[in-house]
């Protein structure tokens, strides 16, 4: 094993860092609370991909790291999105011509 | 910085051809098989939430406040793991020891956060009969709890051994599979407790 | 490095057999647990064919056929032949063994996790075989396991066989995961100095990207695996369309998984071929690195094609269209592939070794599997061939090549090292030449009923006029017939593989005189591979290098 893990990449200052997300959980919290739908979608989601990527690169070294298990990780959530797009239309779509999906109404035990 | 691999290990363990360490290597790529695991669960969870409005207000009955709190106390657990990381880089062992036991720490915290939850919707009717975004969300947040559990005694493990100064390589990889769990949580939040 | 540097040896029969973190030792645990389960399931295959030929009839060796039982023959048929012989043998069973070798170390990076990933997989055996004698007796929902027949014991009859089906293909699944991250680090990782990535022999390679397309199309199916197993022992209703759930998300779950899943059994035996035909054509691989790209491209475009299984499903039609569209396009770098093989031997200098006809059959019957797919991938014609026997003859002409003769080419090519003795050639020849001739006859009737209309999953014919005629019957019996004359000539393979283990010629350490590195380890290695870690000087298929005394060239060899 070499230095690839070597000294001196204390460089970020994992307690700004932190700070940052705290921050950001915030800001999501605070978010649906102004009611505007769409902005409840971009402070939830938006915030929680922001802080998902700043969790990846600073606190997995994914910023130091080979360019290539970025591409590697990325590609995996590239599948997800495909699986998405191959799968939602057949999910989302409740009726067309001439019939009708039935998803019942809350069962309740 | 010393990497304190037993000779018992085969050669083959010690190369490193691709630059990355091997550990760490693996570690990657079982990320990467994780990441689709995850994300096809909540791939269909997505498009199901988008297809039944009313699963927003089903939404409506998690506790916003208790996972707004666990994700406080998994972000923090994660600062931890990462400040351990540090103390291992510089042969503190003792140190990364002492960060990982925090990390521990919050890793339980969240748990009982959870168990708690879970008891309070169970009683209030909310099981993962009633409906089928309960039986998403428990089986979601329980695949992720199940995964905190691991990770919970894969670093007492590691803890226990860097404490005497062996194999404090493995801090580092330990905080990288703690962080991933910490990233799916960030998306656990907003998907099953912020309602729309 | 000047000393390899090993675990301490292990001694007694448990540690050295049972226990071994070896990658030899798993790598023959796995193969021999893939070629016992062969067994299990060209049985069940036996008595299914039994009954379509002989219908009701008492099948010798089992007694009558129920519909029920019927359907749970065809289902773990098909999973065993997958999931537990096809799986094991050209993914886990060659790539253990191999890989360390090739690739120049001493073992696998994990060893342990190595060990542990053969304890799950032997686990999961034992539960697919005891889900077939439960009460109730095995799931017979097909392979496939589509909701609500899947989901409901109330429909399917079983609630015993469904769930231990489910836990036994999960449990693989984890097997394989944990095996997959061995085998990538350790290419990635451990290569022997001066083994560039395009010194790496392609079979390495098509192992690893088989494992890195298994582990990027299983994860969502075992999302939805742990989704149908609450719904079949909690009572969730993820998959209840009347309680807010919805069985295609199964569908496409299980396909987008189950499409990748034919290329990561694919990839293997491909490369396996490969191997086979540049020792036994003294000749370089044609376009190494447009083989190598053209495989990757084959693994990503492979995650594009999975609805063209649910055409009739009920999905959107213009789905339907991009779906055709990506499975048309997919045949090309396929199809790219065979002819670089072509390539490769045109101008060989050929010796027909019984590994090597295997190699041959394996493009000549593929091929067939591959334009018969062409068919059954527009959605127009697979409106009419859905569901018909066409299917089952179109993936048994690319199944049984990928498992059955590339296991074969494999198993009888690299026996020598193994086992350090050689196979009997002119038995090894007869034993290729039936299962051949009676592959071919079980079946080529098989695209003939299926165009007839011919449905699958169907224990009796009695009831459809126009598919019990006497003609159509004939076929049947004839493909059944094929059927058990194939398996009665297993018996060659299994008298020449033990009969070689126990007498064999001694094989020395290059019988082939090839040139990748397991040839230059003893037959068998030793515990630790090799006396000196080797250091790689050149490709893998220097052969016939014009100039040379010698046809071939060992990587490792310096100068």
């Amino acid at each position: 094993m070499t230095a690839e893990t070597g000294v001196g990449h204390g460089h970020v200052d994992y307690l700004k860092v932190y700070l940052a997300l705290l921050v950001l959980l915030g800001v999501s919290l605070a978010g649906p609370l102004v009611g505007l739908w769409w902005l409840t979608l971009v402070t939830a989601f938006g915030v929680a991909v922001v802080k998902a990527l700043m969790v990846a690169a600073y606190f997995m070294h994914l910023n130091i790291e080979r360019r290539w298990v970025w591409y590697l990780l990325l590609l995996m959530l590239g599948f997800m999105i495909v699986l998405f797009a191959g799968v939602a239309p057949d999910v989302l779509q409740g009726e067309g011509q001439h019939w009708v999906k039935s998803s019942g109404a809350v069962p309740g035990h | 910085m010393t990497h304190a691999i037993e000779a018992t290990t085969p050669l083959a363990t010690r190369r490193s051809a691709s630059g990355v360490p091997t550990g760490r290597l693996a570690v990657w790529w079982l990320l990467a098989s994780e990441i689709v695991i995850f994300g096809g669960l909540l791939a269909s969870y997505l498009m199901h939430r988008l297809h039944h409005p009313h699963w927003a207000d089903e939404a409506g009955h998690t506790n916003a406040i208790a996972g707004a709190f666990n994700t406080f106390v998994l972000l923090t657990s994660s600062l931890f793991a990462v400040l351990g990381h540090q103390a291992a880089e510089r042969g503190d062992g003792r140190g990364a020891a002492r960060y990982l036991v925090f990390t521990i720490g919050g890793g339980l915290v969240f748990l009982a956060v959870k168990a708690w939850e879970w008891t309070g919707e169970i009683r209030h009717g909310f099981t993962i009969f009633r409906d089928v975004f309960w039986a998403y969300y428990y089986t979601t947040t329980g695949l992720h709890g199940l995964h905190v559990v691991v990770g919970l005694v894969a670093m007492a493990f590691v803890a226990t051994e860097a404490r005497r100064g062996r194999n404090l390589h493995r801090v580092e990889l330990v905080g990288i599979y703690w962080h991933f769990v910490d990233a799916v949580w960030i998306f656990l939040f907003p998907l099953f407790y912020i309602a729309r | 490095m000047a000393q390899t540097v090993v675990a301490a040896h292990p001694q007694t029969f448990w540690q050295r057999y049972v226990f071994s973190t070896d990658h030899k030792v798993i790598g023959l645990q796995y193969l021999f647990t893939g070629m016992a389960m062969a067994v299990v399931g060209a049985f069940l295959s036996y008595v299914f064919r039994m009954q379509l030929a002989f219908p009701g009839s008492a099948v010798p060796l089992y007694g009558v056929v129920t519909p029920g039982a019927y359907n749970a023959l065809v289902t773990n048929h098909g999973t065993i032949m997958i999931f537990w012989v096809a799986m094991p043998i050209l993914i886990a069973g060659f790539g253990n063994f191999l890989i360390p070798l090739m690739i120049g170390c001493d073992d696998m990076v994990f060893p342990r996790l190595n060990r542990l990933s053969y304890q799950v997989f032997f686990l999961s055996t034992v539960l697919i075989l005891v889900s077939l004698v439960v009460p109730g007796g095995g799931f017979g929902g097909a392979w496939t396991a589509y909701p609500p027949l899947s989901a409901s014991s109330q429909y399917n009859h079983t609630p015993w066989g469904a769930p231990l089906w489910l836990v036994a293909v999960a449990l693989e699944f984890v097997a394989f995961l944990m095996g997959g991250i061995n085998f990538v680090t350790t290419v990635m990782n451990a290569r022997a100095p001066g083994m560039t990535p395009f010194r790496v022999p392609i079979v390495v390679w098509m192992i690893v990207i088989a494992t890195v397309v298994f582990m990027a199309s299983v994860g969502p199916l075992v999302a939805g695996a742990v989704m149908l197993l609450f719904d079949q022992v909690l009572g969730t209703h993820f998959y209840d369309p009347a309680a807010g759930g919805d069985p295609l998300l199964w569908q496409h779950l299980f396909w987008f998984f189950g499409h990748p899943e034919v290329y990561v059994v694919l990839l293997p035996a491909l490369g396996v071929v490969a191997e086979v035909i540049t020792t036994f054509a003294r000749k370089k691989l044609f376009a190494y690195k447009t083989i190598l790209y053209t495989a990757i491209a084959t693994g990503i475009i492979s995650f594009f094609v999975w609805a063209h299984h649910q055409f009739v499903a009920g999905i959107d039609p213009r789905m339907a269209h991009l779906f055709t569209i990506t499975t048309l396009i997919i045949s090309i770098p396929i199809a790219e592939m065979t002819f670089a093989f072509i390539a490769t031997l045109y101008g060989g200098s050929i010796a027909l070794t019984t590994p090597m006809l295997w190699a041959l059959a394996f493009i000549a019957e593929f091929l067939l599997g591959g334009v018969t797919g062409i068919f059954l991938g527009a959605n127009a014609t697979d409106i009419f061939l859905h569901d018909t026997y066409f299917v089952v003859a179109h993936f048994h002409y690319t199944f049984f090549p990928i498992a059955i003769i590339g296991g074969f080419a494999g198993i009888t090519y690299w026996f020598p090292k193994m086992f350090g003795r050689l196979m009997d050639d002119r038995l090894g020849k007869l034993h290729f030449w039936i299962t051949i001739l009676a592959f071919n006859a079980i079946f080529l009737p098989l695209f003939v009923l299926g165009a007839a209309g011919e449905h699958r999953r169907i224990w009796s014919y009695a009831g459809f006029a126009q598919l019990a005629t006497p003609e159509f019957q004939t076929l049947r019996v004839v493909a059944t017939v094929a059927l058990i004359v194939m398996l009665i000539g297993q018996v060659v393979f299994v008298f020449n593989f033990v009969r070689s283990l126990v007498r064999g010629e001694p094989a020395g350490t290059n019988p082939w005189r090839a040139n990748t590195l397991e040839w230059a380890a003893p037959s068998p290695p030793p515990h630790g591979n090799f006396a000196e870690p080797p250091t790689v000087y050149r490709g893998p298929y220097e052969y016939s290098v014009p100039g040379r005394e010698l046809d071939y060239w060992p990587q490792h060899v310096p100068g």
